[in-house]
């Protein structure tokens, strides 16, 4: 089902004809829906009249799109140069022990935490590093992580 | 007295708490009805130094403070206004001692020139350090002829990587023959332990922005595109404001500075793929498209976005031309070498004592980056190597310290200069690990398109991966130098032929680790878990139980006040209770 019809008609209203439109449409249907479904791509292909495989084959490209439902918080694990060898592979360790996730989980039973790995945020100089939500924590230990993932819960 | 207080609210400062300074030093301005005002400033480059806050009076002397905290807000600014500026936590002044008057003085700031000083969200701050007037003279007074000869002059040269001199690549763009031309601002940045560009867009918007406008006049393009990677929020809003500000000057828009030049500039946002900092993938993505490079010929200059004669440069590249401009191609000239003119902006991190930002005439030794400006080792660990150009680039052993930091003085050690990411690596650092790190990187990035890159980097990971599990053979380093060599020549775009050079390097500076890894079935920078164990010496071991319930797998077994035991078969080899014995009683071997 697309939960937010109405923005998302406004949102393909907005950029129907535009060239290069498509990577931004998407953006601002995700943040709408917070992920993009089946359902909802082929909604845009419909409206756009851009076909169905292109827009799979962006929406898979980039990482930034999510074709699964996420959790409420979304936590951002870098994975830079600087964070990795200050640690990061323990900070991940912590955080998927906290939540209980094993092996390729990233998204909580509860779906209140999807952690993603990326590849910089570019505080390199408060390594290791994470982003909850838009709130950045630097210079975590295990410990530190754990602290502060019980706190959000 | 009225005085002003600057707090450096860049990404770092933010990160490090310069949000609850901000708002503690309006709320007690305002309490205490003091005469002052407080202000946001971009990133003054020390970042291990964050939150940091500059109090400048009327007249007189400033001073920086960092480390600050909600806490000493009062101090500071009491001691400040008494006339006994506090002492402790200065970093910068004028007049007195500080701690890293040194580091700035070492440094030379072209690019830099206003990040950290001015307020990245203010035009009018742009507009008293002669903001605009670069893009004033070169619309006004020059052609673009002349603008592109003055560039050429300069010697500068491309700093998105690959050091292709900026004023033969416009002159290519100018020469294009069509009704329609593009120029993009590449600040995708997505090499991983850079921050370059990053600072400079949130810290100095309008000088990327005038130097485009430049770019534009001397090429003929009347459209413009900032590709930014969605990663930096704060750079994405810095820019849209300044571009609205700009527009409102009328430096953007149409008849720029009462001239016949138009120009209109757009932001396009990234959506992760690092494949697409490639010119040709980028292009592909402002388009709407999947970021897949393709073969040049043609090149942009040609043929870009939508077909149409396009020039691309990097945002350090064009923070660069306002000051060319300006102060002339002569004058920058006289920084750097022979070949590499001006300055770098290099990101330090890594196991460096003052990581941040900085930015040094090219030509300066990485010695005296890494000890005299970064202020040497942060843990009393020794040097090991240093990382520089990222997953294209390659790691440099100490041997090779007093290798000068210029594009073909750093080629020949097999690494390349890269957007400026370094990343400083002590014993405690394990070269084949990190070796994995970025082929792990570049594996997941190849966009798929060719085949070496696509298959020949995870043949590689694969065989990294077995030997740091210690189930390598000799005959692998063969395979990895055959594989690298294939990979290089088979591959269309930059990512793949750049993708073996960190494996390469080691190989060729670290083959010892690698040997140990094989020969030994030993990590000797103790880092592969797979090839070390912890163990409690029971003579050491007083039963404290720190250990016992730290262990996040309740590996460790043993009663109060008496020796522990780890459990081999349950350890993940976090090495937290190594880290937390008091009594040194844990070893790694
Ligand atoms: C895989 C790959 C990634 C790249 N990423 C970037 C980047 O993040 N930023 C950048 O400015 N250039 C990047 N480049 C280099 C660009 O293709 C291009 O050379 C550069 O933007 C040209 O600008 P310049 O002449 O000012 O250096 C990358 C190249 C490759 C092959």
């Amino acid at each position: 089902m697309i939960e937010h019809k109405k923005e998302v008609d406004e949102i393909i209203n907005k950029y129907i004809g535009q060239k290069g439109n498509l990577i931004p449409l998407l953006q601002e249907v995700q943040q709408k829906e917070k992920y993009l479904s089946k359902e909802t791509m082929r909604y845009i292909a419909e409206k756009t009249k851009i076909s169905i495989a292109d827009i799979y084959g962006v929406a898979t490209f980039y990482t930034m799109f999510r074709l699964k439902p996420q959790g409420e918080h979304i936590i951002r694990v870098c994975k830079g140069t600087a964070c990795h060898v200050s640690g990061a592979n323990s900070i991940l360790d912590a955080i998927k022990q906290e939540l209980n996730l094993k092996g390729d989980e990233d998204t909580t039973s509860d779906m209140l935490f999807t952690i993603m790995e990326v590849a910089c945020l570019g505080c390199c100089s408060l390594a290791p590093v994470i982003m909850v939500d838009d709130n950045t924590f630097g210079k975590l230990t295990p410990d530190s992580v754990r602290k502060i993932i019980k706190q959000i819960k | 007295m009225s005085f002003k207080i600057k707090v450096g609210m860049a990404s770092c400062g933010l990160a490090a708490g310069a949000g609850k300074v901000y708002t503690e030093i309006e709320e007690y301005l305002k309490k205490n009805k003091i005469d002052a005002s407080v202000h946001k400033t971009g990133c003054i480059g020390m970042c291990f130094a964050e939150p940091i806050i500059e109090i400048v009076p009327e007249s007189g002397e400033s001073i920086t403070y960092g480390r600050v905290t909600p806490e000493k807000v009062e101090e500071l600014i009491t001691a400040f206004q008494n006339g006994t500026p506090e002492k402790e936590n200065v970093i910068l002044a004028e007049n007195q001692k500080a701690s890293e008057n040194e580091n700035l003085n070492k440094q030379t700031r072209i690019v830099l020139r206003n990040t950290g000083k001015i307020n990245p969200e203010s035009i009018e701050d742009y507009l008293k350090e002669n903001g605009y007037k670069a893009a004033e003279k070169a619309l006004r007074k020059m052609s673009p002829q002349e603008i592109i000869a003055e560039m050429k002059e300069s010697g500068l040269r491309g700093r998105g990587g690959a050091g292709f001199p900026t004023g033969l690549k416009w002159e290519f763009a100018n020469k294009a023959k069509s009704d329609k031309k593009y120029i993009v601002c590449n600040a995708d940045e997505g090499d991983p332990g850079a921050f370059m560009d990053r600072s400079v867009l949130e810290g100095d918007p309008h000088s990327v922005i005038e130097g485009m406008i430049i770019g534009a006049f001397a090429i003929g393009a009347d459209e413009g595109y900032i590709y930014c990677r969605a990663e930096y929020p704060l750079a994405i809003k810095h820019l849209e404001k300044a571009i609205t500000d700009a527009e409102e000057k009328g430096f953007l828009g149409n008849k720029i500075f009462g001239t016949d030049f138009n120009f209109k500039l757009h932001i396009k946002k990234g959506a992760g793929a690092f494949v697409c900092g490639e010119e040709t993938a980028l292009m592909a993505s402002i388009e709407g498209k999947r970021g897949m490079p393709r073969i040049r010929p043609p090149f942009p200059a040609q043929s870009g976005l939508w077909g149409k004669p396009t020039n691309i440069n990097n945002v350090e590249t064009f923070a660069n031309v306002p000051w060319i401009i300006f102060h002339g191609a002569k004058e920058y000239a006289k920084y750097g070498t022979e070949k590499s003119k001006g300055t770098k902006v290099f990101a330090l991190a890594g196991k460096i004592k003052k990581s941040g930002l900085i930015e040094v005439p090219m030509g300066m030794t990485l010695r005296e980056v890494i000890y005299d400006v970064g202020g040497g080792m942060k843990t009393d660990k020794p040097f090991k190597g240093v990382q520089l150009g990222g997953p294209s680039g390659g790691c440099i052993p100490a041997s090779l310290l007093d290798t000068k930091v210029d594009y073909d003085s750093i080629n020949k050690t097999g690494a390349i200069m890269g957007s400026g990411g370094m990343v400083v690596m002590d014993t405690g650092t394990c070269m084949v690990d990190v070796a994995k790190f970025f082929l792990n990187f570049t594996q997941n990035e190849s966009c798929g398109k060719c085949t070496f890159c696509r298959v020949g980097t995870k043949r590689m990971l694969e065989i990294l991966t077995r030997i740091t599990e210690g189930k390598g053979e000799m005959e692998d380093l063969d395979r990895l130098e055959k594989l690298a060599t294939n990979i290089i020549k088979g591959s269309l775009c930059g990512l793949g032929q750049t993708a073996p050079n960190p494996v390469l390097t080691t190989l060729k500076y670290f083959r010892d680790e690698y040997i140990a890894h094989i020969k030994d079935k030993k990590c000797p920078a103790g880092v592969c878990t797979a090839l070390i164990k912890f163990e409690i010496i029971e003579e050491k071991c007083v039963g404290c139980t720190v250990c016992a319930r730290k262990c996040p797998v309740q590996a460790i077994d043993g009663k109060v006040k008496q020796p522990h035991v780890i459990n081999q078969d349950k350890c993940i080899k976090c090495g937290i209770c190594y880290d937390s014995c008091k009594f040194d009683a844990i070893i790694k071997e």
